[in-house]
Parts: C-alpha cells; structure tokens; sequence
C-alpha cells in the first residue's frame, strides 16, 4: 500500500435477511439471504430478470425491500435513504456529471459533505492516480473513453470512503480488451483497499476472475454460494452447473459406496443440493469439457465429429451413441485427435454432481450446455 | 400473437427489473406536487379556452342555443372552396417537403456529418424569421421583379403560398425526419440495399422511408396544421382566393357571424390534433417515442 | 444537398435580399440611408420597436418558465401513457398551427362577448371588458401563451429526456438530496438547452403576427403593424421603403438571438448526445 494513501476504509460485513421484492407482475427476490464478510469481494452471478441488481440497487438504497432487513456493519440500514447509506456506487456507464470536470466528478461527494477546497484537490489527485488517471482531471467526461470514464466512476464513488463498494455491471459497455484489462485493476484495487465489494455481473468469467465468493442468482433465489472453485468444480444445482460454463451431462448409475458409475469408471459425486439418490437410480453426472480426456481408442464408444482449435486448448465433440454427443476440452493438440478418430472418454474430476436425470428425450443422455462464450 | 405477448411479458419483466425507468427514487409513488400543480395550471388555461370556444361555437347570431353557425361552415361554397384550397395547399406543401428533406437529411447523415451544425441552424430560421418580413420582401419583388415571374407566382394562391409555406415546415419536417433517421441504422441499411444493387432513388424510398414512416407523418401532420393556420401571407399578400384561416378571420370580422369563426378553428384543430394523435399510437406500435416523432 | 439550398435561396434568400435591397433604396431605386435614419428617429417606430420587445420578452420568459416546468412534469411520468400522447399532440398543433385560430379562441373566451366574461359579469358583477381587451398588447401577449408555452414543451422535451437516470442516483449515492443534484448536475446541464429554447421563443414571439392580425386586424402598435400599414401606404411616397427598413430592423434583431442561440446551443450539444 502506498505510504501516502489517505482514503481510509474499513472493511464491513453485510447481510441480507429473507429480502423480498416484488413488482406489479413479476418478483425480482423471493426471500434473499447473503452473509457478506468484511473486506469480501462477492459477485452476484445470473441471467438477466434473476434479481441481481434489485439486490444491489436495494443495498445502495434506491429501492426499498417489500420483506426483509438489509444491516450493514451489524446495523439495519433498511429504511435509511440513498443518500446517507455511504455506499459507493458504480453504474454500467454514463453516469459521470456531463458537466463537471474529472476532479469535480470524483470530488462531487466531498463537495456535498463540505469538505476544504485544498483537501479535495489533493484527494482528486491522489485517487485519480489510484485509479491511473493522473493529469486527466482538467478534462471532461465526453473527451474520455469509456474505459477512462469507468475508471473515474470508480475514483468518484471511493472517494466518499464508502461502508459498501457496488458495481453494476461496470464493465460491460466496454470493449474486450479494456475489460479484461479492468477486471484485474478492480481487484487489485479491491485488496488493496480491503473494501467490501458487492459486484452484480452476468458474465461467468468476471464473477470467476475478480471474486472472492460467488452467488449465483435464479428467479430471485440464491441457488449456491461459494467461491469460484468450487461453484465451477462443483456446482450445487444443475442450474449453476448450466449457466457457470460448458457442462457435459452424462448418464450414470449410483453405486452403494458414495460412487457413481459412469464411462465405465467409478467416481465419487455430490448430490445436487436438496437430492439423495438412493444406490442403483439412474443419475445424471455433471462434467465440464475439461473434466473429460479423450483418449485413442479404436475400439472405443465414442467418435470424434467435431474438431475445434480454441488457441489454448482443442475442443472435440464426441459422439457416444447416434443421438448424443459430448464436448471434450483438452490442452493436448495431438493432430491424431482428428474428425473420424475412435476414442475412449476418461473422467478426469475427484468429484462429480450428480442430479436426477433429465427428461429422456432423444438428446437427453448426454446433453451439453454451453453458454455463449465470455 | 402469442409470440408476442410473450415478449411482451418479457419486455415487462424486464423493465420491472430495472426500476430506474424514470426518476424518482420514492419506492412507493405518490403524486409529487410539483407534478400535478403544473398540470392543473395548463390543463386549466387550455380547458378554459376549449370548453368556452365550445359554447360560444353553439351561440347562433340570434343567441340561441343551436348548430347554426357549423352548418353556415359546412352551407357556404366560399368556406367549402376555401377549405379546399388550404387542403391542396397542405397536401402539396407536406408532400415536396418530404421529398425535399428525406434525401437531404439522409445525406447529410450518411456523407456529409459535418454540414449537421449548418443545416440544424438553416432549418431553425423559419421559425424566427418574420412572415411580415416575408411579405414586406414579396411586395418589393412584385414591384421590381420581371413581370412573367410576378404573374407565375402571385396570379394563383397555390403557386404564391406553397413555396413559402414549404420554407416554413422545414424546422418541422427536418427534425421529425432527423429523430426518426437517428434511431435506425442507417449505414447498415443503404450499405444493405446498395449492396443488393438498389438505386439511391430505390434505397431512399423503398428502404429508408418505410423504416422512418412515422416521423415522416409526423413531419407531415405538423406541416398540414400549419399550412391551416397560416394567415401573415395568406391574408397580407392580396391574393386572388381567400385559404380556410383567412376566410376564418373574414367571418370574425362579420358581426353578426363571430360564432362561424370560432366553430371553423375548433374543427380545424380537432382536425389536425386527431391526425397527430392517432399517429402516436402508430409510432408506440413501431417502437417509438412518442415524443420523439412530433418535435 | 442541391435542390435544397435552392428552395432556401429562391424562398427564404430572395425574399430577405429584396428587404435589404428595398430598405437603403429610394422609392425610384437610387441608393439611400434616409429609410432607416427614419425608423430610428420616429417616435412611432421606436415605440412599436419597444413595445414589440417588451412583448417578446415577457411572452418568452413566462411561457419558458411554465413550459419548462410542464415538460419536466410530462417526462417525469410513463413515456408510453395516454397522458404523454395527448400533450405530445396537441403541443404540436398548437404551436404550429395556432397564431390566428387560437387568436379566436381567446376572444370566445375572454373577448367582449366571450364565455368567461359573461360568466364572470353574471357572477360577480365585474365587467373584465372595462380593464382588458384582448385586442390589447396584453390581449394579444396572453394568446401567445398558448403557443409559446407548447413551443417550449418541444423544444426542451429532449433535453429533459437527456437527463440520465443514472446521474440523479450517483448523487444521491454520494450524499446529495434531491435538492443538491438539481442545483449542481440537473440545472447547470440543461442551462444551456433551457437558454437556447427561451432565445427561440422570444424570436418567435418577436416575429409573430398572424395573432394580432386576427385578434384586432393587426393593429397594435408593434413592429409588423408598422410595416404593414407602411406597406399599404399609398399615400406617402416612399413609405413602402421605409416598411422595408423596418424589416431589416426586424432580421436584425432575429438575427442577433439567432447567434446567440447557434452558441448557447452548441453548449448544449456538448453534453446532450
């Protein structure tokens, strides 16, 4: 930490307690709950409509909760308006003053809370140089990028040394490369800060890279929570297994030792939250491609249909019967993994989720997921 | 019909997601004061006015109660053919102006980006612009221009109003045209239809005017209502026929028919207010703001 | 790009060229500045120019304030309502079609026979006719209340609908009420699109004359009445020379808003986009 950096935060716990909301015709939570701890960084992940920035627009204040408490630092702040909550807010985009300068923009906050003239130029400074913008502050947000103006957004909301940071979505007006290039300053600044960060994101791969633990979000319930690891390795419902990454569905047998029998091979699973095959049902087990190896086989089950050069890695698609396919994802680039090639399928994970199968239709033995790609 | 009631639904939920819609951040709304005052300030000025126009449209010469004065509208040839001719004029003026500022506008979008300052200023001045200076202006062409342009301009009211109503509906037409022009895509389109081997001509009215259709109405509803309206030229330039708004302030001048005028400008203004409003339920179903597409 | 520079020179340039080429002729065409050395030192020309200004400034600053605040009223509320049609529709007609007719609503209103002043003599016993005509300069200015004030709505509709969202939130999320981020983002960024709107309305209310026209048959005493009956002047030589000037008067004037307009605009352009 530089030796003169005079933003002071303190890490706070949050929690959310059964938090409703509901509108006319739809229901955006149906009863959150969410232990935050102090200095965490925690994504909210999901699809759009599944509640995610409802709940951060109600820990920033903008909307109030039909049922339920929202405390932060161990108090309810439920009732209390926007604009004594102290939280730092950062928004998808354009919401910098279109007619304050940079240094105005970040120092907005300290204006309002009537704070010296001479101590807010030295804080514009010194946190534009947080956030790498030094000497821009003269200037105006229409001569920025986006990328620069997401920055001083950022700059402007820890300026008020919030209790909370919150982003929405900060990133996703911006173009591939900044983005990446963001997510790791984001982070590195959240750690440095040690400020606790709740950021709402439909992106698996910014929820996985920047958090340090996961919600992810369905119909306005939080369906795991976790740190990335393990709601990437090992999902607790076939929902996070389908929407965090490509997810192989295989049909497997449950044997009576904690193991699934599967490919021929016998793992040990997890049932999904809320499941409990008994031994001998039929199950379906949730494998990523990269939990998956193809391996040459002539007289293997499967065929190799599909043949993609992904840059880092090489994707196959393995047809195991007529009707069913599974995607293989390996860092091998051997050339005799080609279109035709016969091969066996190795289950590479400790530990598979296992769920009660789909609905047997055609496709349903082995399907695969893949979300469209980050 | 389903398909779209389900993104109807969609959109629904969506928009419930986001709250932020507009303004305020009170959760439950209740009417701001702010709000409804102002409304019952200018609700009122326009009721008063509207409800009296009504009754004193009902008041015969005799001061009776009655329809006198909408059947003197609808019995007299000088009204009818005066009616008539502002229609024409209406029609024609819309009609060149669309013509005129569709090609101009898409243009000036597509190729020359840098003339917008220059145009928006341009077609700002008509609404500025003095119509007596206007007169004062064609009064001293009459005396000093040749005489065969004199009389092809000013020997028929169309050929002497059209041209100078069609500068004064450019402010209208032009950012109508341009509100709708910048929410298309415009360079995909014509690159589009270019690319299938359309004409400029086949690109501007095939492609582009159906996809800024309502503008377009827009623009036009609004020049209609103001080739209705118009009296500086109509009646200061001494022409040979009287349009509808001139004959309008011929009949208040009447003492015994002010009532007529009245019952004239409210079904002139029921009139142009009935087009413009059904085209906003139109605009709605095409995705747009209302308020975007009569401005 | 053509034919529209052509239709504006043929019907906008050649009318105001014959203006300023009449203005410094004599009325046999030699060159003269006797024209407007009369329109400046006649008292009846200052007094209309004077009493045209004042009317422009009063019926622009009051319906900016009153449309601004409608406008704002309007946009706050659903985008797609019944209510946002109706004023979308009527601003339209109003402001562009109304001068003369609206000219004739008034008087069935509040003329001498009109359905307020009847009402209020029957009530109240008080002749409103013996204090206000509506063939008055203060006549006349309150019916361009009718359509300035939809002129308004239009004009800064967008610039209202520019305000984003997201800007009123970061400030409360900074600290700031209500008040604060009106005063401090809201207003300073649509200053420039207000200014701008009021600059066009006293243009417009400056020029106007088709309501006096059909008010009073276009005789008070403002600056197109004075060129008017200049114009039909046949009495006095040279007078439709001096109606001339008078114009050139009037482009001036319109012309000096109109610049300051073209840069309070572009202000607003800035931001705005």
């Amino acid at each position: 930490m530089s030796p003169d950096l005079t933003v002071a935060i303190r890490g706070v716990s949050v929690q959310f307690h059964g938090v409703e909301r509901h509108y006319r015709d739809s229901t955006a939570l149906a009863g959150l709950d969410l232990a935050i701890e102090p200095g965490e960084f925690v994504a909210l992940l999901g699809p759009s409509g599944c509640g995610k920035t409802t709940a951060l627009r109600l820990l920033g204040g903008f909307d109030r909760p039909d049922a339920g408490t929202i405390s932060v630092d161990g108090a309810d702040v439920t009732t209390v308006p926007a604009h004594r909550r102290d939280m730092g807010m950062v928004f998808q985009a354009y919401s910098l003053f279109p007619n304050l300068t940079v240094a105005d923009n970040v120092t907005f906050g300290l204006r309002i809370r009537r704070l010296a003239k001479a101590e807010r130029v030295r804080r514009a400074q010194e946190l534009l140089a947080l956030v790498g913008l030094e000497g821009h502050g003269g200037r105006y947000p229409f001569e920025l990028s986006g990328g620069q103006q997401q920055r001083v957004a950022i700059a402007r909301a820890l300026a008020i040394e919030p209790k909370v940071l919150l982003l929405d979505e900060p990133l996703s007006a911006l173009d591939a490369r900044v983005r990446t290039q963001l997510r790791g300053e984001i982070r590195s600044l959240q750690q440095r800060l040690g400020i606790t960060t709740l950021f709402v994101t439909h992106d698996q791969s910014e929820a996985l890279s920047m958090a340090d633990r996961i919600g992810v979000l369905n119909a306005g319930r939080i369906e795991q929570f976790d740190t990335p690891e393990n709601v990437y390795r090992h999902p607790a419902t076939p929902f996070v297994a389908e929407f965090v990454g490509a997810m192989n569905r295989i049909r497997g047998r449950v044997g009576d030792r904690g193991e699934v029998l599967l490919l021929g091979q016998r793992v040990p699973y997890q049932a999904a939250t809320g499941q409990h095959p008994a031994p001998g049902t039929l199950v379906d087990a949730m494998l990523r491609p990269e939990a998956l190896e193809a391996v040459l086989d002539v007289a293997g089950p499967g065929e190799i249909v599909e043949r993609t050069f992904l840059g880092s890695a090489l994707r196959l698609r393995v047809a195991l019967e007529p009707d069913t396919a599974v995607i293989v994802e390996t860092s091998s680039s051997s050339d005799r993994l080609g279109v035709g090639a016969r091969v066996g399928l190795r289950v590479l994970a400790d530990r598979v989720t296992v769920t009660a199968p789909s609905a047997p239709s055609a496709d349903s033995v082995a399907s695969v997921a893949i979300p469209s790609a980050a | 019909m389903s398909a779209v009631e389900g993104i109807e639904a969609q959109v629904a939920e969506v928009t419930a997601q986001l709250p932020r819609s507009r303004g305020p951040f009170r959760p439950r709304r209740r009417p701001a004061l702010w709000r409804v005052s102002i409304m019952v300030i200018v609700a009122g000025l326009y009721l008063i006015i509207l409800l009296s126009s009504i009754k004193f449209s009902l008041i015969s010469a005799s001061g009776k109660y009655d329809l006198s004065n909408y059947s003197a509208i609808f019995n007299s040839a000088d009204v009818r053919a005066s009616a008539l001719l502002s229609l024409e004029i209406a029609g024609i003026v819309a009609a060149a102006s669309v013509l005129l500022m569709l090609p101009t506008v898409v243009l000036v979008r597509l190729k020359l980006p840098r003339l917008t300052i220059w145009m928006e200023a341009l077609t700002i001045l008509p609404i500025v612009v003095p119509p007596i200076v206007i007169v004062a202006g064609l009064d001293q062409m009459r005396e000093t221009a040749p005489l065969w342009l004199v009389t092809l301009l000013f020997n028929h009211t169309i050929t002497a109003l059209a041209p100078f109503y069609l500068i004064f509906s450019l402010p209208l037409m032009y950012r109508s045209i341009d509100t709708g022009v910048r929410a298309i895509d415009l360079h995909t389109l014509v690159d589009a239809s270019r690319n299938l081997g359309a004409g400029w001509w086949t690109t501007i009215y095939r492609v582009i005017l159906p996809n800024v259709q309502t503008a377009v109405l827009g623009g036009m509803f609004l020049t209609i209502a103001l080739c209705l309206g118009e009296v500086v030229l109509a009646d200061l330039l001494n022409l040979p026929t009287n349009t509808f708004p001139v004959e309008m302030i011929q009949f208040a001048n009447q003492d015994n028919a002010p009532g007529v005028s009245v019952a004239m400008t409210l079904l002139s203004f029921l009139f142009t207010f009935l087009l413009l409003f059904v085209l906003t339920f139109l605009a709605r179903r095409r995705g747009h703001r209302t308020s975007g597409v009569i401005s | 790009m053509l034919p529209f520079a052509v239709i504006v020179v043929a019907f906008l340039g050649v009318p105001l060229y014959y203006v300023i080429h009449g203005a410094f002729s004599t009325n046999t065409g030699g060159f003269t500045l006797a024209n407007f050395s009369a329109v400046f030192s006649h008292a009846q020309y200052l007094r209309a120019l004077r009493n045209d200004a004042v009317l422009a400034l009063w019926t622009s600053i009051g319906p900016a304030i009153l449309g601004l605040w409608f406008a704002a009223a309007i946009v706050a509320g659903n985008p797609d309502g019944l209510l946002r049609r109706i004023v979308a529709s009527a601003s339209g007609v109003l402001a562009y079609f109304a001068g003369a007719p609206l000219a004739f609503a008034v008087i069935a209103s509040y003329g001498t026979l009109g359905t307020v002043t009847v009402l209020i003599n029957s009530l109240f016993h008080v002749n409103l006719t013996n204090t206000f005509s509506t063939a008055s300069i203060l006549g006349v200015g309150l019916t361009y209340f009718y359509f300035q004030i939809p002129l308004m709505v239009i004009f800064v509709t967008p610039a209202l609908e520019g305000l984003r969202p997201e800007w009123e939130e970061a400030a409360r999320n900074l600290g700031a009420t209500r008040a604060q981020y009106l005063r401090r983002v809201a207003a300073p960024v649509l200053a420039p699109s207000v200014i701008a709107a009021t600059l066009l309305l006293f243009g417009s209310a400056f020029s106007a004359y088709a309501t006096a026209l059909a008010l009073d048959g276009g005789t008070i005493d403002i600056v197109p009445t004075q060129i008017n009956l200049a114009l039909s002047n046949n009495v006095i030589v040279g007078q439709t020379n001096v109606g001339e000037a008078l114009g050139a008067e009037m482009i001036l004037i319109v012309a000096v808003v109109m610049v300051l307009y073209w840069f309070v605009q572009r202000r607003a352009g800035r931001w705005l986009r």
